[in-house]
């Protein structure tokens, strides 16, 4: 970073979406990130990758505050989301999570249509003045969730009678309806089937193309098939950070080599 | 694998065929096990069916009761004697001014079916009758001043040994100690019986009718001690509900945990098992001899009784809400929905199924409760006036279902008995109803998912 330009770092800067700094996670008296600092960069896949209980869903639950719905944990340091705090004390969750959205490692739609499962995000954030632009949203999304040709002519059954990788899909759907800027996913695959799992991949992809996408994932094919970014995390640290190629291929770190080539984890 | 690739110590070779000692013991245990259990359920139903029939036998005659059919002559020269058809002056006839009139049509009655009369008193005659008779024809008088001077055809109650006779409660023997009715009057009841005036009826003034003095257990009713049930379970309703679903949501959803949401945890466990009576008698010192509201009224009843199910209903409603799957209040909160908008637009919808059912759970624990009654003065209040209002209905005095049963089983006349149990009966109906309604509707929102 040093040899840089100026001018070379603020286009840096611009391309970056989510700067975090010294970010410590307690649950209780438990350390659970340690200090990690880590730049994650617009318009691009960033897996965290590490073996289990490492943090990695930790830390991603942190950018978009939904570890403030567990009592015991703190969080302090600093995460800025286009240059703001989001733990700044002005700052509503509710706001930032319509920003940052969220897919979860099981999918869960709502026992409600499928229809709805979508429409209830738009709904609750006022995007839509009519009946006709809340339709647009709902098959605009479900389009880029690729699955609306599987769901156009049941758009009113239950979303839960969906199969495991299709209700996956419909909750990315659900997550991208909102118009959010990053789309966080934890662990999106590990519930599904291989053809599921490179369904869902497929569309990670394409997600690339308007979205800032971090994903945490226990698959090291996956972070090499889908992330251009990986971050390792062990022990709560955040070991090495950076292009998925160099993490793979050639490790600074001994950790992370030891993780990749499956002597731990 | 061959037997020495084996440790020292491993299973012998055996066929699959015979059953070895550690087996067959295994075996004898499950089935020594199920045993207990189906001899359990056995002496559980055994139970339930002693207790259903002997509720049945013992409370059934209840819902029958005898009539005496009498063409009753309204002289005119009795009841109104100016002829003016002057309901005031037809009004200050007392009940006992009726009496000859009575007495007159069942001697006709006589006549009729050609009997001869055994007693030279009408009085002794009329003893075969309630001695609500008279006031039944006086308010048919009053409600139709129009039809005086004409003969009508009156179902008067018969007297409760009467009544007692036909169902074989009362025999020739027992009424030597029985100073209300002569063997000579049964020898009649047979002969009416015979020619029809004497006729058994299904009994509705009994689910309908008001509650009577003791002295007349076959006019006395739960209708209205039935509407003050009712009431309660209104004011029951309109309190416990929401605060109790509110203090659930709040306590799972919201409150931070600290020693201090653990204490009223654990305080609202306890309350669940406070012996009602204890709620009896916070409702006298608050509700009656604090905040002055009128004794024996539905309305304290109720909120008694608000008191005593909320407990209740908190636990209930909070055991459903921690049902709902974590993941939804997840997925809800991802999109960006307020903690309040994914509890009333996810969680509750969820959890209502579970909430109704220990609601309606709740509202026939309290429907059932007497001891806390007994507190407030709405045991042992005769219920014989229906409310006349929905106001009167909250506020005036009343008893409830539990508490009218009790009431009966304590008079000292036999005839009491037979209504306790029919009271019974009505109440285990409601309970059952009230427990189908909980079903339905766990059935129905339970589609949604």
């Amino acid at each position: 970073m040093n040899d840089m330009t100026k001018i070379e770092k603020v286009a840096a800067m611009q391309d970056i979406k989510i700067t975090a700094s010294g970010v410590q996670v307690h649950y209780g008296d438990n350390h659970a990130i340690k200090d990690v600092s880590v730049n994650i960069q617009d318009k691009t896949v960033t897996a965290f990758i590490g073996p289990s209980g490492c943090g990695k869903s930790t830390f991603l639950r942190c950018l978009n505050r939904m570890n403030d719905t567990i009592d015991i944990c703190r969080v302090s340091g600093e995460i800025l989301l286009d240059g703001e705090d989001i733990y700044d004390k002005r700052v509503d969750p509710v706001q930032l999570r319509a920003k940052v959205g969220m897919v979860f490692q099981k999918p869960n739609p709502f026992p409600k249509s499928i229809y709805d499962n979508i429409a209830y995000g738009p709904r609750i954030h006022g995007l839509s003045r009519n009946k006709a632009e809340l339709d647009d949203i709902v098959e605009k999304s479900l389009r880029r969730g690729a699955i609306w040709d599987e769901v156009k002519d049941r758009l009113h059954a239950p979303g839960t009678g969906l199969s495991g990788g299709q209700q996956q899909r419909l909750c990315i759907a659900r997550a991208i309806a909102t118009e959010p800027e990053v789309l966080l996913m934890d662990e999106p695959c590990s519930a599904l089937d291989p053809i599921a799992t490179a369904q869902v991949e497929e569309l990670i992809d394409e997600l690339r193309q308007s979205y800032c996408v971090v994903i945490v994932t226990h698959s090291m094919q996956q972070a090499a098939r889908v992330s251009q970014k990986t971050a390792f995390f062990h022990l709560g640290n955040l070991v090495e950070y950076g292009d998925t190629d160099k993490i793979f291929t050639n490790p600074e770190d001994k950790r992370t080599e030891s993780y990749i080539t499956g002597r731990i984890g | 694998m061959s037997d020495a690739n084996f440790p020292v110590g491993a299973r012998a070779q055996s066929s699959l065929l015979a059953l070895d000692a550690r087996t067959k013991k295994r075996n004898a245990a499950e089935a020594r096990f199920r045993a207990y259990g189906i001899g359990a359920i056995a002496i559980g139903l055994l139970f339930l069916m002693v207790l259903i029939t002997s509720i049945f036998a013992k409370g059934m005659g209840a819902f029958q009761q005898t009539f005496i059919t009498l063409n009753v002559e309204l002289s005119e020269a009795k009841i109104d004697k100016s002829g003016t058809r002057d309901l005031e002056a037809i009004k200050k006839i007392t009940t006992f001014g009726y009496n000859p009139l009575i007495d007159a049509a069942l001697a006709q009655a006589l006549t009729d079916a050609a009997i001869d009369n055994p007693f030279s008193k009408g009085k002794d005659l009329r003893k075969m009758l309630s001695s609500s008779a008279a006031a039944d024809v006086r308010d048919f008088v009053i409600a139709n001043p129009d039809r005086i001077g004409d003969t009508v055809e009156f179902h008067l109650l018969a007297s409760s040994r009467v009544d007692g006779y036909l169902k074989g409660r009362v025999s020739r023997e027992s009424l030597t100690r029985d100073k209300n009715l002569t063997p000579a009057h049964l020898d009649l009841v047979d002969a009416f019986y015979g020619a029809g005036v004497v006729s058994k009826g299904f009994n509705l003034p009994f689910i309908t009718g008001a509650d009577a003095s003791e002295s007349r257990p076959e006019q006395a009713g739960i209708g209205v001690s039935m509407l003050g049930s009712l009431y309660m379970m209104l004011v029951v309703l309109a309190c416990a509900l929401p605060v109790g679903v509110a203090a659930s949501i709040y306590l799972e959803e919201f409150a931070p945990q600290n020693w201090f949401t653990d204490l009223i945890e654990v305080n609202i466990a306890n309350l669940a098992a406070v012996p009602s009576i204890v709620f009896g008698i916070l409702g006298l010192s608050v509700f009656i001899q604090f905040a002055h509201l009128p004794q024996s009224a539905p309305l304290v009843g109720g909120l008694v009784l608000t008191l005593m199910t909320l407990p209740t209903i908190i636990i209930s409603t909070r055991a459903s809400l921690k049902s709902v799957p974590p993941s939804i209040r997840e997925a809800a909160l991802g999109v960006g929905a307020s903690k309040m908008q994914t509890v009333f637009h996810h969680v509750l919808p969820l959890a209502m199924p579970g909430i109704l059912t220990g609601t309606i759970i709740g509202l026939a624990q309290a429907l059932g409760e007497t001891a806390p009654l007994l507190l407030i003065g709405m045991v042992g209040y005769v219920a014989s006036n229906y409310p006349s209002g929905l106001v009167d209905g909250f506020m005036s005095p009343n008893s409830a279902m539990p508490a009218q049963i009790y009431e009966w089983a304590k008079r000292a006349d036999p005839a009491y008995y037979e209504r306790a149990w029919g009271g019974i009966i009505i109440l285990l109906l409601f309970l059952m109803c009230m427990n189908i309604i909980a079903i339905i509707l766990r059935r129905r929102f339970e589609r949604r998912w």
